[in-house]
């Protein structure tokens, strides 16, 4: 492992903790001017995580050491995939030790954690939220599989790195499954962070809430970290997707420093994209009742498997 | 036979509707009176209870009932040394609660009733009741803390979910306890009264041409409906004609009122569904109005624009036609989001099906105003009893059968469509003369109603006169109090998260109920 390849792992980490929050930002405007109003700063995620940091916590009497425990450990999951996810360098010595079943692994540890953290306390709220976002995320972790199964095939490998070079490599090709997966992937993305038409991130309404309901009685720093992990799990979400779907400017470990610094600027153009298509359509729809929310994500399997039968039958 | 004096007796009712007023001597009396009401298909407006032992003895229970064209005032005299009444809750289910609140506030206990506090809350001891008049205004006491006891429901996997009284959102204070089994929601009870501010008591210390400012104070987004409701009942008192142009101003706020709260609440109803385009829309509509309403009215919401006798202060010249332009333009805007509210798929499937109130239960019930015309009950006050100067303007009903959220939606639409209509016809036709007379003080011990429809509904004033101009009691009465039961039927067999929006769909007041 090359002194150059840890400076620049480290880097890559550094940058997604510091674009994570703007990424968030970036949807709000968009989903402000969507809505013909004028938009909030493009850095109030970060003057927020900042306000959190200053303010003391408030901890509920009979939270656990699980409960305190739990905004470590989804940031610290979060960072970990991040290192995993090709963002920025293909190559990089975290990316080559795991793979992609890994990477559904470790969102699941965060899911498990925060689950648990929400019942902890014991709340009405905590427990409804936590109660819904399991019932979420058993159908969300087959069909993000399946996405990745589509993948895995095309490249022979599960490996994110692998498959984003096999993917970009030329001779440019056009296939079909993964058209299909690509659909399936935006639901399970859109389900997984707790957007519209799953959940809505911005209400006020307790018994509406899925994510929003685990996390009300996190407060100061706590809040900060939940919040800045939801961050960095869209953000990862995202890379995914650019990884398997548009793998196009990702810089490989040796590339010079002109090199890395377009991947850099490849990858805000791809997040500036993709946040106007999320904010077009959080904006566009309604939320599904919550009911709904297994026929979406049944849908978004199938879809996925729908790849797979297309890659498998026609060979393309 | 029975004896001359225990007759019911019928004296004139002054109200600014058509109405009786029957004295009902004999307990007997009361309950059959409250029999043949139900059967002629009256609803319960208004309950209340009058402390008259400094002048006979006697406490009194008054009764108002709403039939398709006129109001019965029923009222009773307890004989002396009695304070318990034949209750009305077999009949009018929603006089449990009204029940409650008189006992909790005069000691008069309904026979065969729920025993339970509603709007006392510990904030004094059982033994006093605010509106004798032996008890002392500036009475105080320490706070009493006592569970309430909600209605438990056992089975397999059935478990309880408190929400409030303080919620999320900037609004006001209620107690809901959901009994669920997974997400489906098998029972809803209701805890209200925590905004109860004593606002009766507070009537009998202001003088007649005082207490509009009050009423317009007891439920902020229907402060149009409440003054001139109070208007109205001691303009009916003191037998005041109010001039043709103060009618129509009168009119042309509250259909502004209106307006107002129908884009405020289509705007919540679609974010409420996760629409958050449908609020930002709508509520840019509604600043617009506001705004308006401060150029033309002094005010953006107008608290103090309807007083005793007319209206405060008369449009600007340049005012009518410049209302009347942007009225168009509103009429042009909404028309375009009810086109996108109509065909948005997603949207459409949250208001349909959801919360829905059939028409029988609505009726059973007495659901009032928007809620009631959503659930196929054609009344409105405007229509059915049309009072100056809504009897030359002749508005068109709006009612919808399906009872459900979607059918509230439609309901808003129709309605504010045609305020608009109204509106305009008001600013057109505006008639020339004095924005006001002056309002004598009323004859000692008459009693006055005034009933307006509110954009929610019927409200209600009822106003007892003392000697000097003085208020001897003032009775306010929100729709709320009816509809708030509504919710709890609404809800059933809906699922958890659909509640905020079912709930919104109703927007009943707090405040208003709590009095």
């Amino acid at each position: 492992m090359s002194s150059l390849g840890v400076a620049r792992q480290v880097g890559a980490v550094l940058l997604a903790i510091a674009l994570a929050p703007l990424f968030m930002g970036w949807i709000a405007q968009c989903r402000a001017w969507l809505q013909n109003r004028s938009a909030p700063p493009l850095f109030l995620p970060w003057r927020m995580l900042r306000k959190l940091f200053w303010k003391d916590a408030a901890l509920a009497e009979h939270a656990s050491a699980l409960f305190r425990a739990t905004p470590y450990v989804l940031f610290g999951t979060m960072v970990l995939a991040a290192a995993i996810i090709p963002s920025v360098v293909l190559d990089l010595p975290f990316v080559l030790v795991a793979d992609a079943i890994a990477l559904v692994g470790l969102f699941a540890t965060a899911r498990v954690f925060i689950a648990l953290a929400a019942m902890d306390i014991g709340t009405a709220f905590g427990t409804l939220g936590a109660r819904r976002e399991m019932m979420i995320g058993f159908l969300a972790e087959p069909a993000l599989l399946m996405v990745f199964f589509n993948a895995f095939l095309i490249s022979g490998s599960t490996a994110l790195p692998t498959i984003a070079a096999r993917l970009a490599a030329p001779p440019f090709v056009i296939y079909p499954s993964l058209a299909f997966a690509g659909i399936a992937f935006v639901m399970v993305l859109l389900a997984e962070n707790a957007r519209i038409p799953i959940d809505n991130p911005a209400t006020h309404l307790e018994l509406t809430m899925i994510h929003e309901a685990m996390v009300l009685e996190y407060s100061a720093r706590h809040l900060a970290l939940v919040e800045w992990a939801s961050a960095l799990k869209l953000f990862n979400y995202a890379c995914i997707g650019f990884a398997l779907f548009v793998p196009w400017g990702l810089a490989s470990q040796h590339a010079s420093p002109g090199t890395l610094l377009l991947a850099v600027v490849a990858l805000v153009l791809k997040l500036a994209l993709a946040g106007a298509a999320l904010a077009v359509v959080e904006t566009v729809s309604a939320k599904l009742r919550i009911f709904r929310a297994p026929e979406f994500l049944a849908m978004a399997f199938l879809l996925a498997v729908l790849g797979l039968l297309v890659h498998l039958l026609l060979g393309a | 036979m029975a004896p001359a004096s225990s007759a019911v007796k019928a004296v004139p009712l002054l109200a600014n509707v058509r109405g009786r007023r029957l004295l009902a001597p004999e307990r007997e009396q009361w309950s059959g009176m409250a029999e043949s009401m139900k059967a002629g298909g009256a609803g319960l407006l208004a309950l209340w209870g009058t402390d008259d032992r400094d002048r006979d003895g006697c406490f009194r229970i008054h009764a108002a009932y709403l039939l398709p064209d006129e109001v019965v005032l029923v009222e009773h005299a307890l004989p002396a040394g009695s304070e318990s009444y034949p209750g009305l809750g077999p009949l009018f289910p929603v006089a449990g609660r009204l029940q409650r609140s008189v006992a909790d506030l005069l000691g008069l206990r309904a026979e065969g009733g729920d025993e339970r506090g509603w709007l006392r809350h510990g904030g004094w001891p059982e033994t006093f009741f605010p509106l004798r008049r032996d008890s002392p205004a500036t009475a105080r006491f320490a706070r009493i803390s006592a569970p309430y006891p909600f209605v438990a429901v056992s089975g397999d996997g059935v478990h309880e979910i408190p929400v409030g009284p303080v919620h999320a959102g900037t609004i006001e204070p209620g107690n809901f306890r959901f009994s669920v089994v997974g997400e489906k929601v098998l029972r809803l009870e209701e805890r209200l009264g925590y905004t109860h501010k004593g606002v009766a008591r507070r009537f009998e210390q202001l003088s007649q041409s005082e207490g509009q400012r009050l009423a317009a104070r007891l439920s902020g987004d229907s402060a149009v409906a409440f003054s001139w409701a109070y208007c109205a009942a001691l303009e009916a008192v003191t037998g005041v004609a109010v001039p043709p142009r103060a009618a129509a101003l009168r009119a042309l706020v509250l259909e502004r009122e209106r307006i107002a709260n129908h884009l405020g609440d289509l705007g919540a109803l679609g974010n409420d569904a996760g629409f958050a385009f449908g609020l930002a829309q709508f509520s840019r509509l509604k600043e617009d109005l506001l705004r308006a309403n401060a150029q033309a009215l002094g005010a953006r919401y107008p608290f103090d624009f309807v007083v005793p006798g007319g209206v405060a202060r008369d449009l600007p010249a340049g005012a009518p036609a410049a209302l009347t332009t942007q009225l168009g333009a509103l009429e042009t805007a909404i028309t375009e989001l009810r086109r996108i509210y109509d065909d948005h798929p997603g949207l459409q499937d949250r208001f349909r099906e959801a919360g829905r109130l059939e028409r029988e239960l609505a009726g059973t019930l007495g659901a009032l105003g928007l809620a009631a015309r959503a659930s196929g009950l054609g009344r409105d006050l405007r229509v059915d009893q049309p009072w100056p100067p809504y009897d030359r303007l002749a508005p068109k009903l709006a009612v919808r059968t399906e009872g459900d959220v979607a059918a509230r939606v439609q309901v808003r639409f129709d309605e504010v469509l045609e305020s608009i209509r109204l509106c305009r016809l008001l600013l057109d036709g505006l008639p020339d003369g004095a924005t006001g007379v002056e309002v004598p003080a009323a004859e000692p011990d008459r009693l006055g109603i005034g009933l307006i429809e509110g954009w929610r509904g019927p409200v209600l004033i009822a106003l007892h006169a003392g000697p000097g101009g003085a208020i001897r009691r003032c009775h306010p009465h929100d729709p709320s109090c009816q509809n708030w039961p509504l919710l709890e039927f609404a809800i059933l067999g809906n699922i958890v998260p659909d509640f905020p929006l079912i709930n919104k769909s109703f927007n009943l007041s707090y405040s208003g109920q709590d009095g």
